[in-house]
């Protein structure tokens, strides 16, 4: 099958605006600026049941659906501050395919009535940011961007903006705070972003994986996309695939690839042909799966991921083997967390710095059951206590680590 | 100088992203522009960013220490900066780290007694699958190099020194 998203890997130079455009692209965008009105695009989405690929998997046709009317200007906001760890799958995206991912800021811009779109990439991706100015550039030579596009009263600029090291900007709120020159330290929702978002007007913030499937979904019809996938889950999904495995890397994949399929069949399988021991679905925030034939055997998407007590998420599978113990896992998990906590929120900020403490003494060996025991009762603390999932998703592998891998805990106990 | 008599050019083309009436939002890139050559941001270039964006120099302060790809201290003139997460472990990242600082001669955190490189743990660079990687940040913005060994950073160490004396 070929691909809806990755698709510089059939189409080489698809990162030329004149092979995309042969390849029907920007198509979509002139036809809905000049034959549509924006919430017929709207329409479209929502019927199609893209959900965002961020993490949240919140129906995108309804976000958009959300932007107040009443409120003036309108803003997009693509989020390429993908930083969760073993996501890696924007990057490719808007390096190799740039113009489906421009051309899908586009049109949500077209359909929430915003004439402004920010782009708003990690620092790191410097060299992302360099090469999407280039083909905005383009685009705004060909005449997809610029003032009264098509000759209609729409008109649309686009603009890159760098981050400068923070994962907390990949929370919506937060990001609308960087970019308006601030700390960024999430925001009290509600109000949401398409009611107060960017300089306090409506805003739709999307993820890029997200963004770069509507430009297909409006050329192909949301019939064709649902027909992809799963009931629930509908169209393809870009599962990023790293950890102990053969051939890690981006694989898309319709919704209800099975984990087998992903690590086995694309992935080559576990380095020096070890059995998989745990799979992380969601990076580092996700809740630990024991992993046993039948867990190999499941549906990667949003119900049957959940079944098995974690979440799909950002689809970004860390695969880890019988050679790695939990304990050391969770250190590594909460290392990150402990860094990248805002410190807006008491319990984010205190419960990682002692979940840290905790998990390096546990690790090191130098304790006894009693630390490991706290450490649950700080993860528990800290639990639907924050102003975003930042200090949710900290305690994930934690509480599920300990509590569905205990003889990887046990070692502690006679220390 | 300032920055505003030393970048002009690059002054304008950033302020023209945002509302005017919203220029704080700037004060990301100026930043950038203002740690180019030094490689942080000294307090001569904070209190003129605060001056262009009608912001305080403590506010201008607080985004520096907030997010850690802004210093507020010389380093090295590179600063090369391995991915250490999770994912980047299970392929062998700390074993790789361990050993490019051996072979340099120092630790984590510290510089190259020629004040080229220094050597920093950071976190997870949204390369998972090309572990060991690193970024290097330096005068020219931020590179990624991936798939890395430590015989081939150290060639791209003398790379880096090789083409510091050609600028001269």
């Amino acid at each position: 099958m070929s691909h809806v998203i990755l698709r510089h890997r059939d189409i080489p130079d698809i990162n030329k605006i004149d092979v995309y455009k042969k390849n029907g692209g920007c198509a979509a965008f002139k036809n809905a600026v000049t034959k549509m009105k924006p919430t017929e695009v709207t329409d479209v989405v929502k019927n199609s049941g893209l959900r965002g690929r961020g993490g949240a998997g919140f129906p995108t046709g309804m976000k958009w659906s959300f932007i107040d009317n009443n409120n003036w200007p309108h803003y997009v906001v693509a989020n390429a501050d993908e930083s969760e760890p073993g996501t890696f799958k924007d990057r490719e995206i808007m390096e190799c395919n740039p113009f489906q991912f421009l051309e899908g800021v586009a049109l949500a811009s077209y359909a929430v009535g915003a004439e402004a779109a920010y782009v708003y990439l990690r620092g790191e991706f410097w060299q992302v940011a360099a090469i999407l100015d280039e083909k905005i550039a383009d685009m705004e030579e060909a005449g997809y961007l610029g003032d009264n596009l098509f000759g209609t009263e729409y008109s649309l600029h686009i603009y890159t903006h760098l981050g400068a090291g923070a994962y907390i900007c990949g929370e919506e709120t937060a990001m609308l705070e960087s970019l308006e020159g601030k700390r960024g330290q999430p925001r009290v929702r509600p109000p949401f972003p398409p009611s107060v978002g960017l300089y306090g007007k409506p805003t739709i913030v999307n993820n890029i994986e997200t963004l770069t499937n509507v430009p297909m979904i409006l050329a192909n019809g949301a019939d064709w996309y649902k027909s992809m996938g799963t009931a629930d889950s509908a169209g393809v999904k870009i599962f990023s695939l790293s950890g102990r495995v053969r051939k890690p890397g981006n694989y898309e994949l319709p919704f209800g690839a099975t984990f087998r399929q992903l690590i086995y069949e694309k992935g080559g399988g576990v380095l020096d042909g070890h059995p998989v021991k745990a799979i992380m679905p969601a990076g580092a925030s996700s809740s630990l799966i024991v992993v046993d034939d039948k867990v190999l055997d499941t549906p990667m998407d949003y119900v049957s991921v959940r079944a098995l007590g974690s979440e799909l998420g950002s689809a970004s599978v860390i695969v880890i083997d019988d050679t790695v113990s939990i304990d050391w896992v969770i250190n590594k998990t909460i290392h990150f967390f402990k860094h990248e906590s805002c410190g807006k929120c008491t319990p984010c900020r205190e419960g990682n710095y002692w979940m840290l403490h905790l998990t390096k003494k546990i690790y090191s060996g130098e304790t006894s059951q009693a630390d490991v025991d706290l450490l649950v009762n700080v993860a528990k603390q800290m639990q639907g206590k924050c102003l975003c999932a930042l200090g949710e998703f900290a305690t994930m592998a934690v509480v599920t680590g300990i509590e569905r891998f205990p003889q990887d805990f046990k070692k502690v106990a006679k220390a | 100088m300032s920055l505003a008599k030393k970048y002009p050019k690059e002054i304008k083309q950033i302020m023209a992203k945002y509302p005017p009436e919203h220029k704080r939002s700037a004060v990301m890139p100026l930043l950038y522009l203002a740690q180019r050559e030094e490689g942080y941001v000294n307090r001569d270039a904070l209190k003129d960013i605060a001056g262009m964006l009608d912001m305080t120099e403590t506010e201008v302060a607080s985004i520096v220490g907030f997010y850690t790809l802004y210093h507020d201290e010389k380093a090295g003139k590179y600063r090369m900066q391995v991915c250490t997460d999770l994912p980047c472990a299970l392929r062998g990242a700390d074993q790789f780290l361990e050993s490019l600082c051996g072979n340099l001669g120092i630790k984590v955190g510290e510089t190259t007694p020629d004040g080229l490189v220094t050597i920093e743990g950071v976190m997870c660079l949204a390369a998972c699958d090309k572990a060991p990687m690193f970024q290097v940040q330096g005068p020219d913005g931020i590179k990624y190099h991936e798939n890395m060994t430590v015989d081939k950073t150290m060639e791209l160490i003398d790379a880096l020194k090789n083409a510091g004396r050609e600028v001269k």
